[in-house]
């Protein structure tokens, strides 16, 4: 084969591989979340530049709201944040406190609140803060079902934030899923402060039960995992028996999709 | 002349209620209208406009042609108009009343007011009354008399009046809007009224606009733009910056953002015969050159972002917060508008937090606490042991507290009791950041001085 073939060769190659690589070598940039065995699974943590979905039940929702805020945390490296807000969720589980953003280790210096009158605004308003590189995260937080976050709108959001490497978080509180591009999803609920001697009166840190349902690429578990508000950063909480580990119902992650026949 | 008088008269006469809002209105809408010949409109309510047409005059074509313009356009509308053009306010107003389209010349006031009769003045009638029972006719008969016997009878006011209406001082007008700082306007021979024209030639405005400010240095906090419909209707739109504004394509963005947004969207109707755009408010602006650092053009990005989106769903939507001196929980945390406060917020000092405790201020704060119904305590004065919030019982499992905040006795701001506070966690896992309103047996008494049952509340939900 003569040269200029060959570099004709390599050059398709190479086009092929870039046309491929959203699917196959997308090796996003990753933050590590601190809990050992969930960064273990997430192939070393948090995607940045990417969505991940927290939903939780209406009565689990500041535990949901905790656990998005530490991932907020990790994720944003001391760049501006905006949380952008329906106003009924405000009165459904209260406003975002920043004494208590505060108390859990983060800024409230860099949190810009957007308040949005309904879903279609929040959306709009989402998808402009995640073209803005100058930004660290964007949680949008939308109470109850709403059908306008289908799967385009979060195609949508999904490009955005790949373009712009920028995080965005959706806080989905009192919903079902749907079907979604979002890289990660969790199922969010409280969990108990871990215990001491005087069991009558520990009050611990913030203790979640986190449930990952969903993840492109990788496995999914479930942990329970404490937010360290000194480190500003997940952990395993001292001494709380771990829940078994549900059989993982999806396949195994780089297994394909149907066996091969023996032939 | 009372209305049986008046039917006698004219047995055909239509009788109307007058509506002075109506009215009033309609004088606003010609005075919008009135904007497209000069920014210095003002309202001489009930019936009057000031137009100060200082140096505005040349671009119509001269006084006349001005004067002659703006009354057939009005009656054309189906308005009665009388217009006249003079040195003073007031001399200009004495002339409408009882001559038409009359320009007087500078330093002709005198002459051409003294023929009129005095109710042109325009006082009140006792005062026109009065000097006609006292013989003056004319403005000239009054003026031929000496000012302190006019002073003695009618008072300084009317001396004053009448001494502006013979050009002699005049009374300043006060116009409806503050004179913008850089104007730029686009006059079309044909109505336009396709959205791809009104976006271009706003983009062409914004450049225009941009270039003039740029000479002097400035940048645009407020631009309000104007559309003037061909039938008289103005729309204005304006925007807010949160830092001056020096890109065209940035005020054209910021535009776009906001006509999308319109609840009633721009209507053209027949067309706009001109749009204008001006800067009302405006700052100067240090040209500095951008260092490398990359903090700088992320505020710069976070600015611009802000104001984007307080163009589309408004600037108070868009906050940060600012920590306050208090204890009370709901007034510690201040939410101020973005645009004004960014830098202020990026700031502050919040009070930083105690090392190696659990937070002590809940994640979620509801803005009026909830009412929760505790069926007994142990102690009077202590935590309870099951609490009913929003139909759902939570047996309480690990509790901490009190923490005791007094409201601030120097306000008077109606019941204020004080507050233990309690943070307790129930059974599976929820925390919640509870408290009694008022302390048992001191502050709650019956009338008969016995404890009082007391109200619990919860406040907020910790993570």
């Amino acid at each position: 084969m003569s040269g200029a073939r060959t570099n004709t060769l390599a050059t398709l190659r190479g086009s092929i591989e870039r046309i491929e690589s959203h699917s196959d070598t997308y090796r996003p940039d990753r933050v590590a979340l601190g809990h050992a065995d969930a960064d273990a699974t997430l192939q070393g943590g948090l995607a940045l530049g990417a969505m991940h979905e927290v939903f939780a039940a209406g009565r689990h929702s500041a535990a949901a709201t905790g656990f998005v805020t530490g991932l907020m945390g990790r994720a944003a490296a001391r760049r501006p944040l905006v949380w952008i807000r329906q106003d009924f969720a405000e009165i459904e589980s209260g406003a975002l406190s920043m004494s208590g953003l505060a108390e859990l280790g983060l800024d409230p210096r860099l949190l810009v609140t957007v308040r949005a009158a309904d879903v279609d605004t929040a959306l709009k308003t989402a998808a402009d803060a995640l073209a803005c590189d100058a930004l660290g995260v964007v949680v949008l937080e939308v109470w109850g079902e709403a059908r306008q976050l289908d799967l385009v709108a979060s195609r949508k959001l999904t490009l955005a934030a790949q373009m712009s490497g920028v995080t965005g978080l959706v806080l989905r509180v009192a919903a079902e899923p749907l079907p979604s591009t979002a890289e990660t999803r969790w199922i969010v609920r409280a969990a108990h402060s871990p215990p001491s001697a005087q069991p009558a009166s520990a009050w611990g840190a913030p203790v979640f039960d986190a449930q990952l349902v969903r993840n492109r690429h990788g496995p999914v578990g479930r942990w329970i995992m404490e937010w360290k508000c000194d480190e500003c950063l997940f952990a395993k909480p001292a001494a709380v028996p771990q829940p078994v580990a549900a059989a993982p119902a999806h396949r195994p992650y780089q297994t394909p999709a149907r066996a091969r026949r023996a032939s | 002349m009372p209305l049986a008088n008046a039917r006698a008269i004219c047995p055909h006469l239509t009788v109307f209620d007058a509506d002075a809002a109506a009215d009033a209105k309609a004088l606003n809408d010609i005075a919008d209208w009135c904007d497209r010949f000069t920014p210095l409109v003002a309202l001489d309510s009930p019936h009057g406009l000031f137009l100060d047409i200082t140096g505005c005059a040349h671009l119509f074509g001269g006084e006349a042609v001005m004067m002659r313009l703006l009354c057939d356009v009005l009656t054309a509308q189906g308005f009665a108009v009388s217009a006249a053009i003079a040195g003073t306010s007031v001399c200009a107003r004495t002339m409408t009343r009882h001559v038409h389209g009359r320009i007087v010349r500078d330093g002709e006031e005198a002459d051409a007011v003294r023929p009129l009769p005095v109710s042109a003045l325009g006082t009140e009638d006792a005062i026109t009354r009065g000097l006609r029972r006292a013989g003056l006719k004319t403005i000239g008969d009054v003026a031929c008399r000496e000012r302190h016997e006019i002073t003695a009878r009618f008072g300084a006011g009317f001396t004053s009046l009448l001494e502006h209406a013979l050009g002699q001082g005049d009374a300043p007008i006060s116009p409806r809007k503050p004179l913008p700082d850089y104007i730029v306007e686009k006059r079309f021979a044909e109505p336009i009224a396709t959205e791809g024209v009104i976006s271009v030639t706003l983009s062409r405005l914004a450049e225009m606009l941009v270039g003039a400010m740029g000479q002097q240095g400035k940048g645009a906090r407020r631009l309000e733009a104007c559309f003037f419909r061909t039938d008289g209707a103005v729309r204005a739109i304006a925007v807010d910056t949160g830092q001056p504004v020096t890109r065209a394509d940035m005020i054209d963005r910021l535009f776009r953002e906001r006509l999308e947004a319109l609840n009633d969207p721009l209507d053209p109707g027949f067309g706009f015969d001109l749009i204008r755009l001006s800067a009302s408010r405006t700052e100067i602006v240090v040209q500095q050159q951008r260092d490398l650092d990359a903090n700088v053009h992320d505020n710069d990005e976070l600015a611009a972002l802000i104001d984007r989106i307080a163009a589309r769903i408004g600037g108070q939507r868009v906050v940060v917060h600012l920590p306050q001196d208090t204890h009370i929980p709901e007034r510690a945390v201040l939410a101020v508008s973005a645009q004004h406060h960014l830098a202020a917020a990026a700031q502050a000092a919040w009070p930083a937090r105690v090392e190696e405790e659990p937070p002590l201020r809940p994640l979620r704060l509801f803005e009026r606490p909830e009412p929760i119904k505790v069926p007994f305590a142990t102690v009077p004065d202590g935590p309870p042991h099951h609490f009913t919030w929003r139909r759902a019982t939570h047996a309480v499992v690990r509790v901490e507290g009190p923490e005791r905040i007094a409201m601030e006795w120097w306000r008077r701001n109606g019941q204020a009791l004080t507050r233990d506070y309690f943070r307790v966690e129930d059974e599976a896992g929820l925390r919640f950041w509870i408290y009694r309103d008022g302390l048992y047996g001191s502050e709650l008494v019956t009338g008969e001085g016995e404890p009082a049952p007391s109200n619990w509340f919860v406040h907020g939900l910790f993570a």
